[in-house]
């Protein structure tokens, strides 16, 4: 892929079929987005940054990448315990746990969203219990990390599982036969080659729940400056005709977004200069 | 990957593996951590639906409301998957069998759907097509609803779900190589014979993979088509966004039970995508991720 053609393709076809995806990739996907970062451009400097430090605005974006952070946290720690006990031990229903934890990808948000809210509401399965102990989860700010706890769990699992799953049992026996004991092996000789695939699971998840809309806005609260997250602002500020609010918004998120590709794209590159291709 | 077994070692599994004390809390807590996340917010899904009985679900299901909502969410599905596996199959082609500058860059925008927040897909469209948008009052002359219809819905959905069939199908195409489409050319094979008779066999399973995410995605998008959707009664609204209506209206049995049918829906896809990569697995298997 170095851009210089190695050989002439015999095959038919490259001038038509790129030629319909560059312009089908325009039409869906270039065009729009470049008409978000147009219509900024209606904004003076002073007006885009007046909408994004106003208190609302901040707070939003506060509890939606703060929160997003945490939950991206737990999903990193429990993604570990999860891939470890899948890939590494034997126990009844293991493979009905490893097809489990593709459910958060394949349930509908807005089905998660009503379902969590159920179980953690104040007479709910979850709910009721945790009210006794004074915790209280729907309407609040922990019912927003609950939910994007939710749906960034298959990240981590499925980055690191392949990963897990390809390394080199010699490597460990080496370990073990040189003298490191058992605890040394894992910190010092596994959990090294895997922090680029944890890394890259950890940016997946932050991203997917900083974006997160259905299964967060009915647990969240919803309330301005305590528990409205930055996507929910946006679909208030255009329910408001106030476009240009709406844009500047979508643009600092969709900013980050670019930046947390770009992370994980130079992640990659780094995980395959560590870990030799099989 | 072996059967299951019990929790057993022997004491030559000791430099392998960790005591059976950590072995137990780990697995323990891993099991532990999914039920609450994951299974029980499904149980309560269908515990919720069923609540009133039977006959309270299927009339909730029967209702014209969800009637319409259904069929809106088919005619989406139906628009948004064909349109998608079309142009799915023209960019892996172009992509996979082809060498260009550039193609890294190329895969990072079809790629790039999926880094959007669902409700920045809805709003760009609203910037494009809405009364204040860039086309909005050339269709207000023109008498042509895009958004708050069926139009502007689809829109929304084919951006969502524009990664799903061309990521199925780039690493599983660009493993196969282009040999045996080579052969069938110097054999006299015209472009469109080689690709329904060499190239189609060998992408099947592939093809339904990504087309099975797809689907599902378009069935249960929520984010951007809410964006686009204007919650028109009876018209505008997907099974999703009836969902999010009638829970906020206290329905929760009526809520639930549409929500079960996408959960039904979300259960079906696994199980059919778990046979598929197993299908692929014997011949290739396109990445995941």
């Amino acid at each position: 892929m170095n851009g210089v053609p190695r050989r002439r393709s015999t095959l038919p076809g490259f001038g038509l079929t790129m030629g319909l995806t560059l312009t089908w990739l325009s039409v869906i996907i270039l065009i729009p987005l470049a008409g978000l970062f147009l219509k900024t451009f209606d904004l003076s400097l002073e007006q885009f940054w007046g909408i994004v430090t106003s208190r609302r605005t901040l707070n939003a974006l506060r509890i939606s990448f703060g929160l997003s952070f945490l939950a991206a946290c737990v999903n990193l720690v429990m993604g570990m315990v999860v891939v470890w006990a899948l890939v590494r031990y034997r126990f009844p229903g293991r493979r009905l746990f490893d097809a489990i934890v593709d459910i958060p990808f394949a349930l509908p948000t807005a089905v998660a969203g009503v379902a969590l809210t159920q179980l953690f509401a104040q007479k709910g399965w979850l709910g009721a219990p945790l009210a006794e102990l004074g915790i209280k989860v729907a309407f609040t700010p922990v019912g927003i990390f609950i939910a994007m706890v939710f749906i960034g769990i298959p990240f981590v699992v499925r980055t690191v599982q392949p990963v897990l799953l390809d390394l080199d049992v010699e490597i460990e026996e080496a370990a073990a036969s040189l003298g490191a004991n058992r605890w040394h092996t894992v910190f010092r000789v596994i959990l090294p080659s895997l922090i680029p695939a944890m890394l890259t699971g950890f940016a997946l998840a932050f991203a997917r729940a900083v974006g997160e809309y259905g299964s967060v806005i009915f647990i969240a609260g919803n309330l301005p400056n305590v528990s409205e997250i930055a996507p929910l602002l946006i679909v208030i500020r255009l329910s408001e005709f106030r476009y240009a609010d709406a844009t500047a918004i979508a643009v600092v998120m969709l900013l980050a977004a670019f930046i947390i590709i770009f992370a994980v794209n130079r992640l990659q590159r780094w995980a395959q200069t560590r870990i030799p291709a099989h | 990957m072996s059967e299951p077994q019990a929790l057993t070692f022997t004491p030559r599994d000791n430099i392998h593996t960790e005591p059976r004390v950590i072995r137990f809390v780990i697995v323990a807590l891993a099991v532990l951590f999914l039920l609450i996340f994951v299974v029980l917010p499904l149980i309560v899904v269908f515990a919720s639906a069923f609540s009133r009985g039977l006959s309270a679900y299927f009339a909730a299901l029967t209702e014209p409301e969800a009637l319409s909502a259904i069929r809106l969410t088919l005619l989406i599905a139906a628009i948004s998957v064909s349109l998608n596996l079309v142009f799915g199959v023209i960019a892996a082609w172009a992509i996979a069998k082809f060498e260009f500058a550039g193609k890294t860059f190329l895969v990072t925008l079809i790629d790039l759907p999926f880094s959007v927040s669902p409700v920045i897909s809805g709003l760009v469209f609203v910037l494009l097509f809405g009364a204040q948008g860039f086309f909005g009052p050339w269709l207000q002359a023109h008498d042509i609803r895009v958004l708050f219809a069926v139009p502007g819905i689809a829109l929304a959905t084919i951006f969502v779900t524009f990664p799903f069939v061309a990521r199925a199908l780039i690493p599983l195409m660009q493993e196969q190589g282009t040999q045996e489409e080579e052969a069938a050319i110097s054999l006299g094979a015209s472009g469109l014979q080689t690709f329904f008779r060499v190239t189609l066999p060998n992408i099947k399973w592939g093809l339904l993979y990504g087309v099975l995410l797809c689907n599902a995605r378009a069935m249960g998008e929520f984010g951007a088509v809410s964006v686009v959707s204007g919650h028109i009664r009876g018209e505008t609204n997907t099974m999703p966004l009836l969902v999010e209506i009638l829970y906020n209206e206290y329905q929760f049995v009526s809520s639930f039970a549409i929500a079960s049918l996408l959960a039904m829906l979300a259960l079906i896809t696994l199980v059919v995508k778990t046979i598929l990569e197993r299908r692929l697995d014997e011949g290739q298997v396109p990445s995941d991720d």
